[in-house]
């Protein structure tokens, strides 16, 4: 094969001229053209070598659909593997690489797999490496190894130093491609005053046009195309995307669509994301994604110069670029006629159509004969020769069902339709099964249930004209659907070519061992169909997994109709019962930075931040995540690390008082008459009976019995509470408490409110709490008597009116100090200055953990979805006077098993042992699987001087009462004996809280 | 994606809300005692094909629960209402007139 420039036509632009790489080589070409054709411009033959057999490989067709010339482009971060070089838009300094290949694509040493090729059938692997007496173990270690040698490109392994972006938009009508039915729909629709976005892959609009020599009505096509195009850019109603695939269609009228900003920008502005994902919400959708040319599986059918009749013909056409010097079509249809004509005419010497049908179309015909084109009927391609490239081609007669051997024709270029396949992807992603056509051998989309309409070659229409006229009618379609006036559609029906097809899917001669292949890019071959069949695979999905055929980035566009055609006639059944796979999106690959956007890093989820962030981040805090929030972890001093830091702040609150922000706590006003008796039926205690100005903890169940969340309720007036959760839970409870009064118990007079940002909290603790606050509190009287455990009051600090509740987490006597969200910063402060002089602490979310475990207070951690009231030991606090959610299934005989998992507490027999969270707890006789039960937290106690946990065991501490499980730590290498204990280990009896 | 009706915002994403569960569900009142009918409730269900009644709650929206009936087959959508039967029933009147 030996492409050369043609001196003229094409859409590119020959004043300019750019340079790009290809295998280290420089190379021009220009504005215009794609990778693709820039190579065979330059007469580049081999650009890749196959997965399987390492066979050289160059350019197939001219779109999406590509199999054969998949390169990797871009270098270091930005290296992209096994992209197809005909959907690349050529740009200044592109630098791509073939693929597959050692030392080079031109001369590659793994080419020695395709000698004995005969040994690698399809399911080989398999075959050989897995199946019985070697296990899973074996295949692992052969699995390196072919991953190795049968692979394609590699990707990068740096982070993408890309950006991505998402955008939403709405229409009433997307239309799906911008060939000749795609514009006319469009143009249609907006002259129906609907508001259209027209999205193409291609960079520029008008599809087939491109390259079309075929008139529209009085028009050229190019005329007619800049006719259409510059009336939809002129509307404002209308959205133009070039570069942009419409990948899938989703529910709803939803589709995704994926624009490439700047790929084809040799110097992008910094600001522009690299891809765009476009969500649109459209009413109507028409979908006008053209046909796909088919190959045939005729002998060496992938040998570089081996080309889709219409790629060859669009290079020619839209890029000015001769494919070879000398060619020869084969067809099996009208269309391979037109890709003759314009193949001679632009300047390109056609040695023979082959037709293997017995008559040719009438006007088609005449014109070969004027040219001097020779016709030659009832025959097919047989084989092609040459190492490289095509150098010539065996070609055979046809009788009957026979084909024999004939002569040899010098080509460098084999152009051949097999036929045509209608993009049906986008109407199979609705669900639409495609049916097959027998005159038109084709599947079409089948019926569609939904705003979708298939106008074009995408609904088998061939002639442009009657492309036009169906884009109209799909246009005029989706207007009146919407309402708005437009002439009755009138539908061609599908075909249009004056003599039918007669469908050519393989050439098999006796004695022509060359392979045929159905799918070059995962290296398929006609021999696989047969041998898949052989073995049992005989429907269209199992074939596709154990062939690979039509997987990868091609998805089999070319393909997977012959194959399926094979494996027909294999199976003795009809195409149309062999049915196809089903096709799901993406259409064409998308990238994942693109399905990503900016969810990524720092933004891959919201960052939630307390009132007092600042003033932390001022003190020295290093913050840590907890949820969605950021919160204080430890406030080192003097280069403390975690571990040092948390031990002080914690033992001076058990000594003098610490300072610790609550913010995070989820808080919901929950208000009304029956407030009340609402709380009494979701918490397992009872609340319309606490007194206003007091507060109570709470649990709540699910209705499985299984605990909730806790946290406190402050009742601030008759109808009037006040609710903290914990700080995870706090959506998943409001919206509980949302869904119960509006599906369950309509009738109470309740309505809750989340108030979790509007107030800012922080917990004061220790002996010296109460000096503290008296420093900075006004209005309230701080005197045990006057303010005793659990009450609320309401007062003054810094300045702004406050609501302070005397509640414990840490055991010290404590106190949460809640203030509008804008007036925590000067609380804090204010607390802050009485605090330090005293000798206090801020303490953070490690010390906070660890004062709690010393307390034997559950968390998160022991709340895992699993616990009940009795496993964690609170089964006293469930009421028996009042009904509650979880209060019949809490009593499950299961629940009841004197083997369930409890809550106890852990100390090492070893007191210089450390301890770790996650840990299984076993017998000591048994140190093995599942364990007993697992460690739930734990901490380095400041109080005692060694760690300790809290832990499930099974039994609880009845079972365990003196004596010695393991906590076994398989991941970390560390096995602790550790004594079950009860889990409080500081201040059992709770003196400390009314101090 | 879906596209849900909301009575209170317009047709909406489904990403803006969050699936509520069976809506056919008959809760037992909360006094109930028998552990069956709870565990019919809570545990039992069916997966039918076609028409079904289910939660949605407009969790990224105005936060109301509405009952969607959906199509499990299809995922056609014919219709929300809100959960609250004072709240239909009002949008039903108003609708009325």
């Amino acid at each position: 094969m030996s492409g050369w420039r043609l001196d003229e036509g094409g859409l590119i632009d020959r004043s300019r001229t750019i340079g790009f790489g290809f295998d280290g080589r420089r190379y021009q070409g220009h504005p215009g053209d794609t990778l693709a054709s820039a190579l065979l411009a330059a007469g580049v033959g081999i650009v890749g070598r196959s997965f399987k057999y390492h066979r050289p490989r160059g350019v197939m067709s001219a779109g999406v659909e590509e199999a054969g010339a998949l390169v990797t482009v871009g270098a270091g971060a930005r290296r992209d593997p096994n992209v197809r070089a005909t959907a690349v838009e050529l740009f200044d300094g592109l630098e791509a690489h073939g693929q597959h290949a050692w030392p080079s694509v031109r001369f590659d040493l793994g080419a020695i797999a395709g000698l004995f090729s005969r040994f690698i059938p399809a399911g080989f692997y398999y075959k050989t490496f897995m199946g019985p007496g070697r296990g899973t173990g074996a295949w692992m270690l052969y699995e390196r190894a072919i991953r190795r040698s049968a692979g394609m490109g590699a990707a990068s392994r740096e982070p993408d130093p890309d950006t991505y972006e998402t955008t939403h938009a709405h229409c009433d009508v997307l239309v799906a491609g911008s060939g000749p039915a795609g514009l006319e729909a469009a143009l249609a629709a907006a002259e129906a005053g609907l508001r259209v976005i027209v999205a193409e892959q291609d960079f520029a609009l008008g599809g087939a046009l491109l390259w079309e020599s075929e008139p529209v009505g009085e028009n050229s096509p190019a005329d007619w195309r800049s006719a259409r195009v510059e009336a939809l850019q002129r509307s404002d109603r209308v959205t133009c995307l070039p570069r942009t695939t419409v990948f899938g269609l989703y529910d709803g009228g939803v589709a995704g669509m994926l624009e490439r900003v700047t790929d084809h920008l040799a110097e992008p502005w910094p600001d522009l994301p690299r891809h765009r994902l476009w969500i649109v919400r459209a009413k109507q959708t028409i979908v006008a994604t053209g046909a796909l040319e088919r190959t045939i599986a005729f002998g060496n059918n992938d040998r570089p110069g081996v080309m889709l009749a219409d790629a060859a013909r669009s290079y020619a056409r839209r890029f000015g670029v001769a494919a070879g010097r000398r060619a020869v079509v084969a067809t099996d249809n009208d269309s391979g006629y037109r890709a003759a004509i314009d193949l001679a005419r632009a300047g390109i010497e056609v040695a023979a159509l082959l037709d293997s049908r017995e008559r040719s179309p009438e006007g088609p015909a005449a014109e070969l004969k004027r040219i001097g084109i020779p016709v030659r009927h009832g025959t097919v391609p047989v084989q092609a020769a040459g190492r490289a490239a095509v150098r010539r081609l065996r070609v055979g007669r046809r009788t009957g069902r026979q084909v024999r051997a004939a002569d040899w024709i010098e080509c460098d270029l084999v152009a051949v339709s097999g036929g045509w396949s209608p993009v049906v992807h986008l109407a199979s992603h609705r669900g639409s099964r495609p049916v097959y056509d027998d005159s038109l051998a084709a599947f079409m989309p089948g019926p569609i249930d939904e705003p979708v309409h298939v106008a074009g070659a995408a609904a088998g229409i061939w002639r442009v004209e009657d492309c036009v006229h169906s884009g109209r009618a799909a246009g005029n379609i989706a207007a009146r659907a919407l309402g708005r006036s437009a002439p009755e559609p009138e539908l061609p029906s599908p075909g249009g070519w004056s003599l039918a097809i007669r469908p050519v899917w393989e050439v098999r001669v006796d004695g022509q061992g060359a392979k045929r292949f159905v799918d070059p890019q995962n290296d398929v071959t006609t021999a696989d169909i047969r041998l898949a069949h052989r073995e049992g695979f005989a429907s269209a999905e199992h074939l596709k997994r154990y062939t690979t055929l039509g997987m990868a980035a091609d998805q089999g566009k070319v393909g997977n109709v012959i194959g399926l055609a094979i494996l027909a006639e294999a199976a003795g059944r009809p195409i149309a019962e062999t049915g196809t796979t089903t096709f799901r999106p993406p259409y064409t690959p998308v990238t994942l930075g693109t399905l990503a956007g900016r969810g990524c890093g720092p933004h891959f989820r919201p960052t939630r931040r307390t009132p007092m962030d600042r003033w932390h981040r001022q003190r020295g805090a290093v913050m840590t995540d907890a949820g969605l929030w950021q919160r204080p972890w430890y406030y080192p001093r003097d280069g403390e690390d975690l571990a040092t830091a948390y031990v002080r702040e914690a033992r001076a609150v058990r000594g003098g008082v610490g300072l610790c922000d609550v913010s995070t706590l989820g808080k919901i006003a929950v208000q009304g008459p029956d407030a009340g008796a609402f709380l009494d039926r979701v918490y397992v205690n009872g609340f319309s009976g606490l007194a206003a100005g007091r507060a109570r903890y709470g649990v709540m169940l699910r209705d499985d019995g299984i605990v909730m969340d806790d946290g406190t309720v402050w009742r601030l007036a008759e109808t009037d509470f006040f609710v903290t959760t914990t700080t995870a839970n706090a959506a998943t409870v409001l919206a509980w408490l949302e869904e119960l009064l509006e599906t369950r118990w309509p009738e109470l007079r309740v309505c809750v409110t989340a108030v979790t940002e509007q107030w800012a909290g922080m917990a004061v603790a220790g002996p010296r709490a109460r000096d503290v606050l008296a420093a900075v509190i006004e209005e309230i009287d701080l005197s045990d008597a006057a303010f005793p455990f659990m009450a609320v009051r309401d007062g003054r600090v810094a300045g702004a009116p406050c609501r302070v509740a005397r509640l414990s987490f840490s055991g010290e006597l404590a106190y949460e100090v809640m203030v509008p969200a804008d007036h925590g910063e000067a609380m804090c402060a204010a607390l802050w200055r009485a605090a330090e002089p005293v000798g206090g602490v801020l303490y953070g979310l490690e010390a906070l953990g660890a004062l709690r475990i010393e307390k034997g207070h559950v968390a998160g951690q022991e709340l895992d979805g699993r616990t009940t009231l009795d496993d964690l030991g609170l089964g006293g606090m469930a009421s028996s006077s009042k009904p509650f959610i979880g209060d019949v299934l809490r009593k499950r005989p299961e629940f009841a098993r004197p083997d369930r998992q409890r809550l106890v507490g852990i100390v090492p027999v070893d007191r210089a042992r450390t301890l770790h969270a996650g840990a299984i707890l076993c017998a000591p006789e048994k140190v093995a699987g599942h364990g007993e039960g697992w460690v739930s937290s734990v901490t380095f106690s400041p109080e005692l001087g060694h760690w300790i946990g809290l832990a499930l065991i099974s039994g609880g501490l009845e079972a365990w009462r003196d004596r010695i499980a393991v906590a076994a730590d398989p991941v970390r290498g560390s096995d602790v004996e550790v004594e079950i204990v009860a889990p409080r280990f500081v201040d059992p009896e709770g003196s400390r809280l009314h101090g | 994606m879906l596209r849900i009706p909301c009575p209170f915002c317009g047709e909406r994403d489904h990403a803006e809300f969050s699936y509520g569960g069976d809506a056919t569900v008959a809760w037992p009142a909360v006094g109930e005692t028998d552990p069956r009918t709870w565990y019919e409730a809570v545990f039992l269900r069916d997966n039918p094909r076609g028409p079904h009644r289910e939660y949605w709650h407009h969790v990224h929206g105005c936060r109301m629960w509405l009952v969607v009936e959906r199509d499990t087959l299809t995922h056609e959508i014919a219709g929300a209402r809100p959960a609250h039967p004072d709240l239909a029933a009002l949008l039903r009147e108003k609708a009325a007139t």
